[in-house]
């Protein structure tokens, strides 16, 4: 199989894009955290933008920037992760049909309520009527579209495939997550979240969108190397199973320049990333992510867009780092997340 | 024009999310369909449920339709007509 390359990267998120370059973060004193508002109107015609959710307005937002950085205008495949959906649609049609006793329902939301709206609504702006599929696997949504990426890859016909992660909030349905204990009950400033010794997390939206092709260009970020995921693993385990995957692909503990960790201030399963932390990568520059943009179902997509970002500017900048160690010319990155022990992805970028 | 011509275009407004339209932009004789407000099938859906659930019309004949939405005119004739609340 070819090698695959990241040629146009965009995200949204509850932080700004330019963070990376001025490092200037959004602080947050509350437990669901929203995507920045963007000018939506640029990209989207106001006719088609007026029923979509924010879920499809970040994909479709996300999606144009990162094909139109590529220079593509049509990619081969559609690939999107989402672990929750287009959950304001499917919360507004519920609450109609609670409204109208079960009666007449506006059709709008209940057609633009499942997963794949956004994958659909991508396709129809773009005319694109190749493979197109939605990934819905808890937090190894994202993942598991970059795995049928690299399947897609193996087609000789396929050569450019647009892949993002997006997750919306919806008023109620994002306030159940308190009810069994997912998100914090005391009130918490993200910038602090990392540093939390009590139970559950501050919950966002996000959408990050990729146009990964076969053919290396000027603009080219990174390769991506591969990809695993694990519906489990025990602790006892974890090190090990990264280390296989590592030497799977001709690669050690020692290669790696940075490791990008999805802990998210959960105190009952942060010690997977301890483990990591104080094990195998202690010496290596640590990365989180999650104190600045939350947590959700695809949230991996905007670790992949910051590895991107990292290994295309040869830098990482403070604000994301969790250790002092300096990393000069990052080149090798491991991604790995897990949420609530369960459902953990690695994913491995090499710089060009 | 009618309260109800106004009732109408405020109701299309807020039903599909017109959000930057206001109830003068619309003519009463405007095609709400292609060439003029540019409304699509789905919106026809949504327009289908608001006789009934506002007015107590259902539609019973689809192809009525065409006819009933060429413009905020041809819907206030239908629904003076036919209205049962």
């Amino acid at each position: 199989m070819s090698k695959v390359y990241i040629n146009g990267v965009s995200s949204v998120s509850p932080q700004s894009e330019e963070i990376f370059e001025n490092q200037s973060s959004k602080s947050y004193y509350q437990h669901i955290l929203p995507a920045l508002d963007q000018d939506y109107k640029s990209m989207i015609k106001p006719m088609m933008l007026r029923r979509m959710s924010k879920a499809v307005k970040m994909g479709l937002f996300c999606s144009k920037k990162a094909l139109l950085e590529a220079e593509i205008e049509k990619p081969d495949a559609i690939l999107v992760g989402t672990g929750q959906g287009c959950m304001q649609d499917t919360e507004k049609f519920m609450n109609n049909m609670l409204e109208s006793k079960e009666g007449l329902l506006s059709p709008t939301s209940f057609i633009q309520s499942t997963h794949n709206t956004v994958g659909g609504q991508i396709a129809l702006d773009l005319k694109c009527k190749g493979h197109n599929m939605t990934f819905t696997q808890n937090s190894v949504s994202f993942e598991s579209a970059l795995i049928d990426a690299m399947l897609q890859f193996q087609n000789d016909d396929i050569n450019n495939i647009l892949v993002g992660g997006v997750d919306e909030t919806s008023y109620e349905f994002t306030g159940f997550q308190k009810l069994d204990g997912q998100i914090k009950t005391e009130p918490v400033n993200n910038l602090e979240l990392l540093d939390s010794k009590t139970s559950g997390t501050i919950i966002s939206e996000s959408a990050a969108f990729f146009t990964l092709g076969t053919e290396k260009t000027t603009k080219s970020y990174a390769e991506l190397k591969d990809i695993e995921i694990f519906n489990s693993i025990a602790l006892e385990n974890l090190e090990e199973e990264i280390e296989d995957f590592l030497n799977k692909n001709n690669t050690s503990v020692l290669d790696i320049d940075a490791v990008l960790l999805g802990k998210n201030g959960d105190v009952r399963f942060d010690h997977y990333y301890k483990e990591l932390q104080e094990g195998i990568f202690s010496d290596k520059c640590q990365v989180g992510f999650k104190h600045l943009v939350g947590e959700n179902n695809a949230v991996t997509s905007y670790a992949f867009w910051l590895a991107s970002k990292i290994l295309k500017e040869k830098k990482i900048p403070e604000i994301f780092k969790l250790n002092a160690l300096h990393c000069k010319e990052p080149g090798k990155i491991l991604i790995y997340n897990q949420y609530l022990g369960k459902n953990h992805g690695l994913i491995l970028l090499h710089s060009l | 024009m009618s309260d109800l011509h106004t009732e109408l275009k405020k109701s299309i407004i807020e039903q599909l999310n017109l959000e930057d339209m206001e109830v003068s932009e619309i003519e009463n004789d405007e095609h709400l369909f292609g060439d003029g407000l540019g409304l699509d099938s789905i919106d026809a859906l949504e327009l289908i449920v608001l006789l009934e659930k506002d007015y107590g019309i259902k539609l019973t004949d689809p192809n009525q339709g065409k006819e009933i939405f060429n413009s905020i005119n041809t819907m206030a004739d239908f629904i003076e007509k036919n209205r049962v609340r």
